[in-house]
């Protein structure tokens, strides 16, 4: 009735629109999209806003919640237009040709079917802003006022439920808030694949949740337990989510665990929070804490990883109260780990270092206690120091694997022009001579070879010695979204499938740590059978190989992987963990590398570089790797230490770090907070962690990722301390700012001469196993005890629980079945889990190198591959109280129930 | 509005330039008295005094008398009690936003069963008013959903040091009203937070005053809703002369018990 169209835009009469395109018209405008596109989206591009709640850009359109209704006419087979006899919802509606939109804007219908829908929405929403944490940035209380009723016509007692509810340690769910816009199970299901969350019961009852019959009122359960807060000094209360008084895995308690045994935890749950409309979803730690006017807002990147997402960083008054996914389509599109989200609070612990502390030695040499000092003097010292153990057998540099270019590049020349020497390397992890030639063959100097966008479009992934989710965080995303667009496939060569590859359709090739170069070389050759001949023939010049810093552990398996590049013409791409490790491989921090993928080795380099640094010449012996530095240091060859952020129990062999920090001559340390390291240097200088700094992250992809200063602050970057440092040494770096840094680096600019030729390293035979042993396999998780998660208790809570992993097989070998306690053990140590039954290859057992209660390096002291004993045991007391009834959520880690069938006993 | 011609100004507000520029000599706008006027106009002030000293004094002995203000006045901020004892405030921080001043600075926490401030699951941690930059406007007292916030009359609002002059949550705090019990303490019990803005909670009921009895028996209020209750430890002082002591400005915001009565006298 109300469809009056003056001059409707029938197809003939447009100008013939390109093939692909639509042409409709919105609100009086004729546009022209491509066909399939959203009429939210082509209103959006206009300019028009049409109010929405569920609809989101990356996820499904879903239709939910009814607030985008627009009034549609579309052309009949006669070319008439015809009023569909009701709004639409624009959100789930594709532009046909020759259909006329109208919006609340040039629509009286739709505007008054979109208030209607919003008075329907808030009749039982609580309204309680004033205590909510959306307040100020709710879309609910913006669309109220931009298309609501002021007054409400509803006079009656409002649905409640009883509220918050911790679905997680971090996550926080008011059911009275939520408007059952589905985005958050959308997100759950479609994007990070880790459903945990779901639509429950129906009409008014109908509400977001886990499966839990107390929550649901089911007869005879007990009445769920609402959240009860923690106090501002973070002392969380023993009744929050019913869990043991005292967990000795974290503060906050862990995860609840759902009937298949797996925490209600994902590792991406806190998207759901970010895109919630409402404050339906809050989160523990920035519950309360502050309202968006408080917050000042600075882009940032993401240090946690090298996948350098973008995050934004709210801050009040000098403190960082939460993080937030940046937007990013290249690289993060719109999603974050938690990691990335939640764990920054190690920037500001207790223990920062904010003044230099110097060490004095009495006449004898005894080390004293470290004393605060001045920068002046503490500079003075290591000056001297360093001067002094450069002369006695030189000074190793050990930056650490998670600086910035800038920082990087500061390192490699610092130890080049300074102390004379390429003993320099930033791996502070297990690495070999076959990776540094892989690296220096491979990675430096290939600019962006693989993207994102390419792990999203190739057709065929294979990764190796690459736990997408724990190594990858949000790698894992992009694969899963080609996964599910395009239907990729992705194959695995790990020791068993985890989640994150049945949530990758992934097809496994097992193989037991030490074996993947075996399981490379047999790709694509005829002796392949089965699942290998499968993506032996699916590999081709369009797959990708996505190799991770493990592979570096096995002796063969970089050289494997490059051959089965150069056989199939696949793509390979090299995703370590940490955020720096790239650029310091393209910086130079690497023994046989300098700046711009240059080998040490080619005198055309070596001059390039010296005539850049303006020094006569540079050293001309490839350096020691990190495991030799610190070897070469606990003999005593050297005779001085420079650390940057390394914490010694990420090295291959801690003990072997420690000895090397005690016994050598000189230890100069730059770190952000008091660490194992800081504690045995002689001069400690304290430098800015990335809040406090500008800088620029390079990405596994070689994209580099530029970051603001986000607070205020004195701390000094690596840089600029190095560039003092060798100041006060009588040498100029030239490296005070970050300009200065991008000015060298680009007057230096890449390598063009000959590359490193390519590692032929034959793999290693596999080792024979007695009774009661195994092969180690081990990575790690992507939440774990490093020190980068420190102060986040919430967070902690939403780990995985360390388990060790076998097979069937082997569990019945030793005695095992799940939930008992298995002993994993060396000559150096032992280390006791609950063991999980995996399908696995016989003889492998996995444990996480670094989580609670499970820290390979510093217990077994040996790494992936190698032989240790399992036995059963008995769990730990702790274990066994935590894993005690203790109420509801009795579920510890010993009863985490597995799929396995091949249940033993 | 291409034809509007509209030219910036080139100079700032030149005090000694003036409008006219600075070689304009000074002539006096009022015009001068001519005849009589003119040999009278110096004694014409004593006039005005001789007429003076016959009408009614306005003068004020301040600080010695004090006059009572408007009834409303807006004065000194408040952070007013629910009749049980228990905060208004919530923490929302609606006040800090309103405020045009940025003269308040609120921080917001978790109730807790065994630290329940104010009805609900919000109360305010931190409240802070810069009395610096308070302009006494009223905004913020407009912007508080539970009435938690409204003016005193108090105008002596002055003080030797800038620190001081920021009052805290304790400094804010409306004095126990009668029967009030102090805070923290449980909500009544069956009640809601919207209970207690309708007005359904009258006082304190016996099992908030025997949970108060229980861990915090030193509360002073506990001896009104108690008679015969003898809080421990603090012996035959008269603790009405305690109470009656005025708070110091700028100390840490120690919201126990004690403290919330600091300004209290009925
Ligand atoms: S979700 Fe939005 S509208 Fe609802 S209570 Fe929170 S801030 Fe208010
Ligand atoms: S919890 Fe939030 S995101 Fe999830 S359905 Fe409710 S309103 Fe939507
Ligand atoms: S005084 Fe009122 S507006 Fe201010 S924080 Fe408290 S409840 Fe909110
Ligand atoms: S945005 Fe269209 S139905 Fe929700």
């Amino acid at each position: 009735m109300t469809t009056t169209t003056p001059k409707p835009a029938t197809p003939a009469a447009t100008s013939a629109p390109a093939a692909g395109e639509v042409t409709f018209t919105i609100d009086d405008v004729e546009v022209s999209v491509p066909k399939g596109t959203l009429v939210i989206r082509a209103a959006e591009n206009l300019g028009i806003q049409i109010p929405r709640f569920c609809d989101h850009p990356l996820l499904q359109p879903a239709g939910a919640c009814r607030q985008c209704l627009v009034e549609v006419s579309t052309p009949d087979r006669e070319g008439n237009l015809r009023a569909m006899p009701k709004p639409q919802a624009s959100c789930t509606l594709e532009a046909t040709p020759g259909m006329v939109v109208k919006t609340q804007r040039t629509s009286a219908v739709a505007d008054k079917a979109q208030h209607g829908v919003m008075e329907l929405l808030l009749i039982n929403h609580p309204l309680d802003c004033p205590t909510c944490d959306k307040g100020g940035e709710c879309p609910l209380q913006n669309q109220a006022m931009s298309n609501g009723y002021a007054t409400s016509r509803f006079h009656d007692v409002k649905r409640t439920f009883p509220k918050p509810l911790a679905i997680s340690t971090e996550i926080l769910l008011d059911r009275e808030r939520c408007v059952l816009c589905q985005r958050c199970t959308r997100f759950s299901d479609e994007i990070a694949g880790d459903p945990f969350i779901d639509l429950q019961q129906r009409g008014v009852r109908q509400q977001i949740g886990v499966f839990d019959p107390a929550v649901l009122g089911f007869a005879g359960s007990d009445r769920a337990e609402t959240y009860r807060g923690v106090q501002p000094d973070g002392t969380p209360l023993p009744v929050a989510v019913g869990q043991p008084e005292v967990d000795p895995r974290g503060p906050v308690g862990m995860a609840t665990l759902d009937t298949s045994g797996r925490a209600f935890a994902s590792y991406f749950s806190g998207n759901t929070i970010q895109i919630c409309p409402v404050g339906a979803l809050t989160n523990a730690a920035y519950r309360f804490r502050a309202r968006p006017f408080d917050l000042i807002s600075t882009p940032g990147v993401a240090e946690h990883d090298s996948n350098g997402a973008a995050i934004r960083v709210d801050h009040r008054r000098g403190v960082v109260l939460r993080r937030l996914a940046g937007e990013d389509a290249a690289v993060n599109e719109e999603w974050i780990s938690d990691k990335d989200r939640f764990a920054f609070t190690w920037q500001g612990m207790p223990d920062r270092l904010t003044v230099p502390l110097v060490r004095d030695r009495a006449e004898d040499g005894t080390p004293g206690e470290l004393r605060t000092a001045s920068w002046a003097e503490a500079l003075e010292v290591a000056a001297e120091g360093l001067a002094a153990a450069r002369a006695a057998g030189g000074v190793g540099v050990l930056p650490g694997g998670r600086l910035p270019l800038e920082d990087a590049y500061a390192y490699a020349k610092f130890a080049r022009v300074v102390l004379g020497t390429n003993d320099v390397d930033h791996r502070a992890r297990p690495h070999s001579a076959e990776e540094e030639a892989f690296l220096a063959h491979h990675v430096a100097g290939s600019r962006m070879s693989v993207t994102f966008a390419d792990l999203e479009s190739a057709p065929v992934t294979l990764l190796v010695a690459f736990e997408p989710e724990d190594e990858g965080g949000i790698a894992f995303l992009r694969l899963r979204k080609g996964v599910q667009k395009n239907r990729n496939r992705v194959f695995s060569v790990a020791p068993f499938a985890s989640r994150a590859l049945d949530r990758l359709d992934a097809r496994l090739l097992a193989a037991a740590p030490g074996t993947e170069p075996e399981v490379l070389d047999a790709l694509g050759t005829p002796r392949a059978d089965g699942v290998l001949a499968e993506a032996g023939q699916a590999l081709d010049a369009s797959a990708i190989i996505l190799v991770g810093e493990r592979l570096a552990t096995i002796p063969g398996g970089l050289s494997a992987a490059l051959r089965l590049a150069e056989r199939t013409g696949a793509r390979l791409a090299w995703i370590p963990r940490r955020a720096g490790e790239r650029a310091g491989v393209e910086m130079g921090t690497l023994p046989g590398l300098l700046p711009g993928g240059r080998p040490v080795t080619d005198a055309q380099a070596r001059v390039d570089v010296a005539a850049a640094w303006d020094v006569e010449r540079l050293p001309a012996e490839p350096g020691r790797s990190a495991g030799e530095i610190l070897a070469a240091a606990a003999e005593g060859e050297l005779g001085g230490l420079v650390v940057g952020g390394v914490d010694p129990v990420d090295l291959p062999d801690p003990a072997l770090a420690r000895a090397a920090l005690e016994r050598v001559g000189f230890v100069v340390s730059l770190e952000v907070r008091a660490s194992a390291v800081t504690a045995l240097a002689d001069v400690v200088l304290p430098v800015a962690p990335p809040v406090e700094k500008a800088g620029t992250f390079l990405n596994w992809e070689g994209r580099p990722r530029p970051f603001p200063q986000a607070l205020t602050s004195t701390a000094m970057a690596d840089h600029r301390v190095l560039d003092a440092l060798a100041d006060a040494m009588g040498t100029m770096l030239g490296l005070r700012t970050v300009a200065q840094a991008h000015a060298e680096i680009d007057a230096i600019g890449a390598w063009d001469g000959a590359r490193v030729p390519a590692p032929a390293v034959a793999a290693a035979q596999p080792p024979t196993l007695g009774e009661g042993q195994a092969v180690l396999a081990t990575w790690h998780q992507l939440l774990d005890a490093g020190r980068c998660q420190d102060g986040e208790a919430f967070l902690a809570g939403t780990a995985q629980r360390p388990v060790a992993r076998l097979s069937p097989a082997t569990g019945a070998a030793i005695g095992v079945a799940t939930g008992d306690a298995v002993t994993v053990r060396t000559g150096a140590g032992r280390i006791v889990l609950p063991a999980l039954l995996t399908p696995m290859p016989d003889g492998v057992v996995w444990v996480p190198v670094h989580s609670t209660g499970s820290s390979v390096r510093p217990t077994l002291r040996v790494d992936a591959g190698a032989v240790v004993d399992v036995a059963a045991a008995a769990l730990p007391a702790a274990d066994v109280e935590a894993a005690a009834p203790t109420g509801r959520r009795a579920h510890a880690a010993t009863t985490d129930a597995t799929t396995t069938d091949g249940e033993v006993l | 509005m291409a034809d509007k011609d509209i030219s910036r100004r080139d100079r700032g507000g030149d005090v000694a330039g003036g409008a006219g520029g600075p070689e304009h000599e000074y002539t006096s706008l009022i015009e001068p008295k001519k005849g009589i006027g003119e040999v009278l106009a110096p004694a014409a002030g004593f006039g005005v005094t001789l007429s003076s000293m016959f009408k009614p004094t306005v003068t004020e002995q301040y600080p010695f008398e004090k006059v009572p203000t408007k009834p409303r006045y807006h004065g000194r901020h408040q952070l007013n009690r629910y009749p049980d004892g228990l905060e208004k405030c919530i923490g929302c921080e609606l006040c800090a936003w309103a405020c045009p001043a940025d003269a308040i600075y609120v921080e917001g926490a978790d109730n807790a069963p065994d630290a329940q401030y104010s009805p609900g699951e919000r109360y305010g941690r931190v409240y802070q008013i810069n009395y610096l930059r308070c302009i006494f406007c009223g905004l913020c007292i407009e912007a508080c959903p539970t009435r938690a916030l409204t003016m005193t009359n108090e105008y002596e609002l002055a003080g030797p040091t800038r620190r001081g002059m920021i009052y805290e949550k304790q400094d804010l705090l409306a004095p126990m009203g009668e029967g009030m019990l102090g805070a923290p303490h449980p909500m009544v019990p069956g009640t809601e937070d919207t209970d207690y803005y309708r007005g359904a909670v009258t006082g304190p009921v016996p099992e908030q005053i025997d949970w108060v009895a229980q861990w915090r028996p030193e509360d002073a209020t506990l001896q009104a809703l108690r008679p015969g209750h003898r809080p421990q430890g603090s012996g035959d002082r008269d603790t009405s002369s305690e109470l009656a002591e005025p708070m110091e400005h700028g100390q840490p915001a120690e919201v126990d018990a004690s403290a919330s009565q600091g300004r209290g006298s009925r």
